[in-house]
């Protein structure tokens, strides 16, 4: 036989059909092209974003601030390493398994999880445990359609993460003082809400490594630690799944870790917070803002004590 | 000669501030500045109290005497670096919220390690001149002096404590200050036994 089977063509294979359609802003773009028919490095543009009722519409923070000051300790501890120390990080190949009390578990590629749902930008406010916070035009969709399309069985109580980790991408991982890979979860509800977040980009384009690259989590109303970062295992079980944090310091970081001015970290106030770019410290919202939709999942239960 | 020296050594105690002072010039100073400035100039009275404790042992073991000339400026730099710390701590952070101020003493203990650490080097900085030498007497002047033990001992403990997992550089500073310290019992110790052994030596028939 002459005639071989078509290759699956990826999506990221086709040019879009904004490019073909105009010939002179398709030649500037072709290096960017090249780049995302090579699976999606990081920097790669998205077409045809949605927007999002969630946006907030507080003034973003600059893709510099965002992409330069992070917590992930794979890449060292200090807010400006991970920037330095995960440019050469390896996001292709790429595969999310999806395990645990499912009906239809499996193993996605990231070009399978990108073409899952439709892509929209997100406005979200992100505020970190340590009282600073910033504003983020995330990109990516509900968790809750990856979550669907799985099927959860009656069983299904919870969704535990685990984050890549490989000591010789991550040298610096094994000073880092927590036990990787950093592992967290979310209660089922939760994980469903359609504000929890499957994130594949910032401002348009497709994650940088030191920002989770190439698919994490983003929970806004909850601190930043438990949006996990560049996801490989999404487990869905019965109990309540390990959280490093919580492993590594329990009266300290608790499973639930919501948002709450009212409830202090034992070594500091979370009644405030420093938005960066700014010079004066404001309030912390509860729930950091999102009350509306997220406070009736806590209802009767004391923040207090599951914090 | 001996001047210029000193000169030198002034200059040197500033590049830090300097440092400082150019890279907020730049605006590069990390997207969060203030934590910035609040860590760099915590770290530097951390180091010049290490540096300041090491004059006495390093002197001694390698016969550098004159090394003393140094002692009253290398503390002098660590009370000038912690005051900023101080300074951006109730300034930057607090904006001079007393009453915030006084509950993070109380209630956090590393605010409160942090502030015995610099109340701690405030009567050394004061008496650190020759008049003040002179109206306590060498001995009560050494005595208080002995403050900036606890100054040092209470800045580690203020940095461990408010580190999140990544404990390698308190320890580290925990470390030479346990040496520096360890050195000085030794010392004291050792003074005293050797007395001692004399003296029963004297005694045997």
């Amino acid at each position: 036989m002459l005639i071989k089977k078509a290759a699956d063509i990826r999506y990221s294979e086709i040019t879009p059909k904004r490019l073909y359609l105009d010939r002179r802003r398709f030649l500037a773009g072709v290096p960017g092209a090249f780049l995302a028919a090579k699976a999606f490095a990081a920097g790669t543009k998205f077409q045809n974003l949605a927007k999002s009722p969630f946006s907030t519409t507080e003034k973003e923070n600059s893709y510099n601030d965002i992409t330069h000051y992070n917590n992930y300790y794979e890449f060292g501890t200090d807010k400006g390493q991970p920037a330095e120390n995960a440019k050469n990080f390896k996001t292709s190949p790429w595969q999310v398994s999806v395990e645990g009390d499912v009906a239809k578990p499996g193993k996605y590629s990231i070009e399978d999880l990108m073409a899952l749902a439709p892509m929209e930008e997100r406005i979200y406010r992100h505020r970190c445990v340590e009282a600073w916070s910033i504003v983020v035009p995330w990109v990516g969709y509900s968790l809750s359609a990856l979550l669907k399309k799985v099927e959860p069985t009656p069983k299904a109580k919870f969704v535990a993460f685990e984050t890549f980790y490989k000591p010789s991408q991550m040298p610096l991982g094994r000073s880092a003082g927590i036990d990787l890979p950093y592992v967290d979860g979310l209660r089922l509800d939760e994980a469903m809400h359609p504000l929890t977040m499957l994130t594949f980009g910032l401002y348009g384009e497709t994650l940088p490594p030191q920002n989770g690259a190439p698919v994490r989590l983003t929970v806004p109303w909850k601190y930043g630690f438990k949006s996990v970062k560049s996801i490989v295992k999404i487990k869905v079980v019965s109990s309540q799944p390990p959280c490093t944090w919580n492993i590594t310091n329990p009266s300290e970081y608790g499973f639930y870790s919501n948002v709450n001015p009212k409830v202090d970290h034992p070594r500091w106030s979370q009644a405030s917070e420093r938005r960066l770019g700014e010079f004066f410290k404001r309030p912390t919202l509860m729930f950091n803002g999102y009350g509306d939709q997220v406070a009736g999942m806590y209802t009767g239960m004391d923040l207090k004590k599951y914090f | 000669m001996r001047r210029a020296s000193k000169v030198f050594a002034f200059l040197l105690g500033l590049t830090p501030l300097f440092w400082l002072a150019w890279r907020a010039y730049k605006a590069d100073l990390t997207a969060n500045p203030i934590e910035y400035i609040t860590h760099f100039t915590g770290d530097w009275t951390l180091r010049l109290i290490v540096i300041t404790l090491a004059i006495t042992p390093v002197r001694k073991l390698l016969n550098l005497p004159e090394l003393i000339r140094y002692r009253r400026m290398a503390g002098l730099f660590a009370f000038f670096y912690g005051t900023l710390h101080f300074l951006t701590y109730i300034w930057l952070d607090k904006f001079f919220d007393i009453h915030e101020i006084a509950k993070d003493v109380v209630k956090r203990p590393f605010i409160t390690a942090g502030f015995v650490a610099f109340v701690a080097m405030l009567p050394l900085a004061i008496t650190s001149t020759a008049g003040w030498i002179r109206r306590l007497g060498g001995k009560r002047w050494q005595k208080l002096h002995r403050l900036v033990y606890l100054s040092a001992i209470a800045g580690v403990v203020h940095y461990y404590w408010l580190v999140k997992s990544d404990i390698r550089l308190p320890v580290l500073y925990g470390v030479l200050v346990a040496l520096e310290l360890a050195y000085r019992v030794g010392i004291k110790v050792s003074g005293q036994v050797a007395p001692r052994v004399l003296r029963q030596g004297h005694g045997a028939r």
